[in-house]
C-alpha cells in the first residue's frame, strides 16, 4: 500500500522537479519507512512468538513460527489461577464501568459549566481541572485506607470509582468545550418545542456532542485498560485481578521458572484490543490529544 | 402544560426569581456527581496524606501522632535519596531521549499524504498499548535466554557470547530508556507536530524568499513559534518520568541491586510491603511537592516572554 502511495506522490509532484528533489524523496521514504518497521516490530514479535509451538518456544531465534502455528501459549495461560477469560473479563468490567460512568459524570457536568450558572461555579470547575496537577501516586496510601473503610477494597467497583475521578479533569474540561461549540439557538428552538430539563441533554444535545462523548469514553477505557499500580496495590485477592496485574506474576513465574509464551500470550491480549480501538478511533484519540495540549 | 409556561416565559422575559434559583439548583445537580466523586476519592485522601504523614500508621492497631518525626527521619533516609537521585537521572535520560527523537519524528511528519499518515499512524501505535504492555514485551525480550536482544548481539558478532543485559546497571537503565521512547515518542511527536503545523507557511516562504537558508529558518522561525507546544511536552514528560514506576517494576524489579528503584517505587514499598503507611504518606508528600515546584520552575523558564515586555 505504501509502495502505490509512494508512487502517488511522485506522480503528482512538480514535473520539474529534477533528479536531486525525487532523489531527496526517495531517501526520505526509505529512512522513515525503516523508523516505521522499527516501532512496530516490537508488537509484531510478541504477537507472532506468542503462536510459535512449544518446541520453537525455547528458542530464541527468530520470534516467529516456522514449523507451524500453535495457540499452546494461550492454553497453558489457563493454568494460572481462574482462567485467562475470567481476568480478561474483570480488566473488560473495569474499563467499560469506567468509561460508562466517565460518560455518565463528565457529560452533565460539562453541560452544566456551559450552560447553567449557580454560585461558586468557577471556583468548583478549576478545583475539578486542577486535580490533574497532583500526581495520584501521592494519595494513593489514604486511598488504601480509605476504599478499606468503605468496604471497597478489593473490588472492581473500586477501582471504577478511582479511575473515574481520575478521568474526570480531562473529561469535564473535554464536555466543556464540546457543548459550548453548540449554538445556544437549538437548544432555545427545542425548548420552545417544550424540551427540557434531562431530556434536553440526553435527546437533543448527547447527538451534537457525540464526538466529544467518544473521545471521552475512549479515554477512559483505555486508561483504565492499561492501569497497573492501583490495581496492583488495591486487588489483593487473585480472583479479582485486572490484565497487568495477573500478567505480572506470570512474568515473575512459578517455582524460578518463567514461562515467557504465556507472557508473549498475555500481552498480545492487552494489547489488541487498544490496537483495534485506536486505528478505528484515531480521529477521537487525537482531538482528544490535542484538546488536551491546547489546555 | 409545562410546554406553555414555557413558551409564556420566554415571550413575556420576566423571569420570576423562584424560577431563576431553581436554575441555579438544577447547574449545581449536574456538577454534584463530579463533585462528590472529586471531594472523596481526591480531596479527602489528599488532605489524609498530609494528616497520615504526622502519625506512626501500620496497617493494624492504633496510629500515633508523631509530629515531624517521620519528615526528620527521611532526611538521613538514604535509600529515599538515592532513589530521587536515581528517578532524576532516569528523567533526565528518558526526557531528552523522548523530546529529541520526538521532534525529529514531528519534522518527519507534519507533510501530507498517504505514505506520511501512515508513518505517523506507525511511529503513534504503541503509544496506546500501556506501559504495562509495553514492559512486559521488554521484558522478554531484554531476557538473556528466551528474549531477542542478547541472542541476536550474540549471533551478528556483536558480543562474546550470551551477555545479560539486565544483570548490570548501566544496560539495564538504558534498555529500560529505550523502551520508554520507543514507547512514548509517538506521543510527543503528536503534540510538537500540532505546534508545526500551527505555523503559518507564509513565514516560511517570506524567509525562503528573503534568502534564508533552511538552518536560519529552522532557527529563527521555526524554534521560537514552536516554544509553547515544546514547553508542554517538556512538563508532561518529565512528570510522567518523575512517576515512573510499571516499567522499573515489571522489567527490573528494583534490580540489579536495587539500584533503579524510583521515588514512587519507594512509597510503594515502604506503604504497601512494609505497611509504614505514615511514613510512606510522608514520602508521597514530598514527592508532590517536588513535582508542583517543579511544574512552577518549568512554567516560569519557559514563558513566553512576549507576554512579559
Amino acid at each position: 500500500m505504501t509502495a502505490t502511495t509512494i508512487v502517488g506522490q511522485d506522480a503528482a509532484a512538480p514535473p520539474r522537479g529534477g533528479g536531486r528533489i525525487k532523489y531527496h524523496r526517495w531517501i526520505f521514504h526509505i529512512a522513515a519507512a525503516l523508523v516505521a518497521i522499527l516501532f512496530l516490530a516490537p508488537i509484531f514479535w510478541v504477537v507472532a512468538a506468542g503462536f510459535r509451538l512449544p518446541s520453537e518456544a525455547l528458542q530464541p531465534l527468530p520470534p516467529w513460527p516456522t514449523e507451524g502455528f500453535s495457540f499452546d501459549s494461550y492454553v497453558r495461560l489457563e493454568n494460572y489461577g481462574q482462567s485467562i477469560l475470567h481476568y480478561t473479563m474483570n480488566s473488560a468490567i473495569v474499563s467499560v464501568g469506567t468509561a460508562l460512568l466517565t460518560i455518565g459524570v463528565a457529560v452533565p457536568a460539562g453541560y452544566s459549566f456551559s450552560r447553567y450558572h449557580f454560585p461558586l461555579k468557577g471556583l468548583v470547575f478549576v478545583l475539578i481541572l486542577s486535580t490533574i496537577m497532583i500526581p495520584f501516586q501521592s494519595i494513593l496510601t489514604p486511598l488504601f485506607l480509605l476504599l478499606a473503610k468503605m468496604g471497597l477494597q478489593n473490588t472492581l467497583l473500586g477501582l471504577i470509582l478511582i479511575y473515574t475521578t481520575l478521568q474526570l479533569p480531562f473529561s469535564v474540561f473535554m464536555m466543556r468545550n464540546a457543548f459550548d461549540a453548540v449554538p445556544k439557538e437549538i437548544e432555545e428552538a427545542a425548548r420552545i418545542d417544550g424540551v427540557k430539563g434531562i431530556r434536553m441533554l440526553v435527546q437533543v444535545m448527547g447527538r451534537l456532542v457525540l464526538p466529544g462523548i467518544v473521545t471521552v469514553g475512549l479515554f477512559a477505557f483505555l486508561n483504565a485498560w492499561n492501569e497497573f499500580l492501583a490495581a496492583l496495590v488495591l486487588l489483593t485477592d487473585q480472583d479479582k485481578f485486572t490484565l497487568p496485574v495477573l500478567m505480572t506474576a506470570v512474568r515473575y513465574g512459578r517455582y524460578g521458572s518463567v514461562d515467557w509464551g504465556a507472557v508473549q500470550a498475555g500481552v498480545t491480549i492487552m494489547m489488541i484490543p487498544c490496537l483495534i480501538l485506536f486505528l478505528i478511533l484515531q480521529r477521537s484519540y487525537i482531538r482528544g490529544l490535542t484538546a488536551g495540549a491546547v489546555k | 402544560m409545562p410546554a406553555q409556561t414555557d413558551i409564556s416565559d420566554s415571550i413575556l422575559e420576566v423571569p420570576p426569581p423562584r424560577r431563576r434559583r431553581r436554575r441555579d439548583w438544577t447547574g449545581l445537580l449536574y456538577v454534584a456527581p463530579a463533585l462528590v466523586l472529586v471531594a472523596v476519592f481526591f480531596l479527602i485522601p489528599l488532605g489524609m496524606s498530609i494528616w497520615m504523614s504526622f502519625h506512626a500508621w501500620p496497617l493494624i492497631g492504633v496510629p500515633r501522632w508523631i509530629g515531624l518525626d517521620n519528615y526528620a527521619r527521611l532526611w538521613g533516609d538514604t535509600s529515599f535519596w538515592s532513589a530521587l537521585v536515581f528517578t532524576i537521572q532516569y528523567t533526565i535520560a528518558a526526557t531528552v531521549g523522548l523530546l529529541g527523537v520526538a521532534f525529529v519524528l514531528a519534522l518527519m511528519v507534519q507533510g501530507e499524504g498517504r505514505a506520511i499518515a501512515f508513518y505517523r499512524t506507525a511511529y503513534f501505535l504503541p503509544v496506546v498499548t500501556g506501559f504495562a504492555s509495553a514492559s512486559l514485551l521488554w521484558a522478554w525480550l531484554s531476557n538473556v535466554d528466551a528474549g531477542l536482544f542478547s541472542p541476536l548481539a550474540q549471533d551478528l558478532g556483536m558480543t562474546d557470547g550470551r551477555v545479560n543485559i539486565l544483570a548490570t546497571f548501566t544496560p539495564a537503565f538504558w534498555s529500560v530508556t529505550i523502551m520508554v521512547i520507543w514507547k512514548m515518542a509517538g506521543f510527543y511527536m503528536v503534540i510538537i507536530m500540532s505546534g508545526l503545523q500551527a505555523i503559518p507557511t507564509d513565514y516560511q516562504e517570506a524567509a525562503r524568499i528573503d534568502g534564508a537558508s533552511w538552518g536560519q529558518r529552522f532557527r529563527w522561525i521555526t524554534l521560537p513559534l514552536i516554544r509553547r507546544p515544546f514547553a508542554l511536552a517538556l512538563i508532561l514528560a518529565v512528570a510522567g518520568s518523575m512517576l515512573a514506576f510499571d516499567q522499573f517494576y515489571i522489567i527490573l524489579n528494583g534490580g540489579p541491586q536495587n539500584q533503579t528503584v524510583t521515588v514512587v517505587y519507594r512509597i510503594f514499598n515502604e506503604s504497601f510491603v512494609s505497611f509504614r503507611l505514615g511514613y510512606g504518606a510522608a514520602l508521597s508528600v514530598v514527592l508532590l511537592v517536588i513535582l508542583l515546584v517543579l511544574s512552577v520552575v518549568q512554567l516560569w523558564l519557559l514563558r513566553d516572554k512576549g507576554d512579559q515586555s
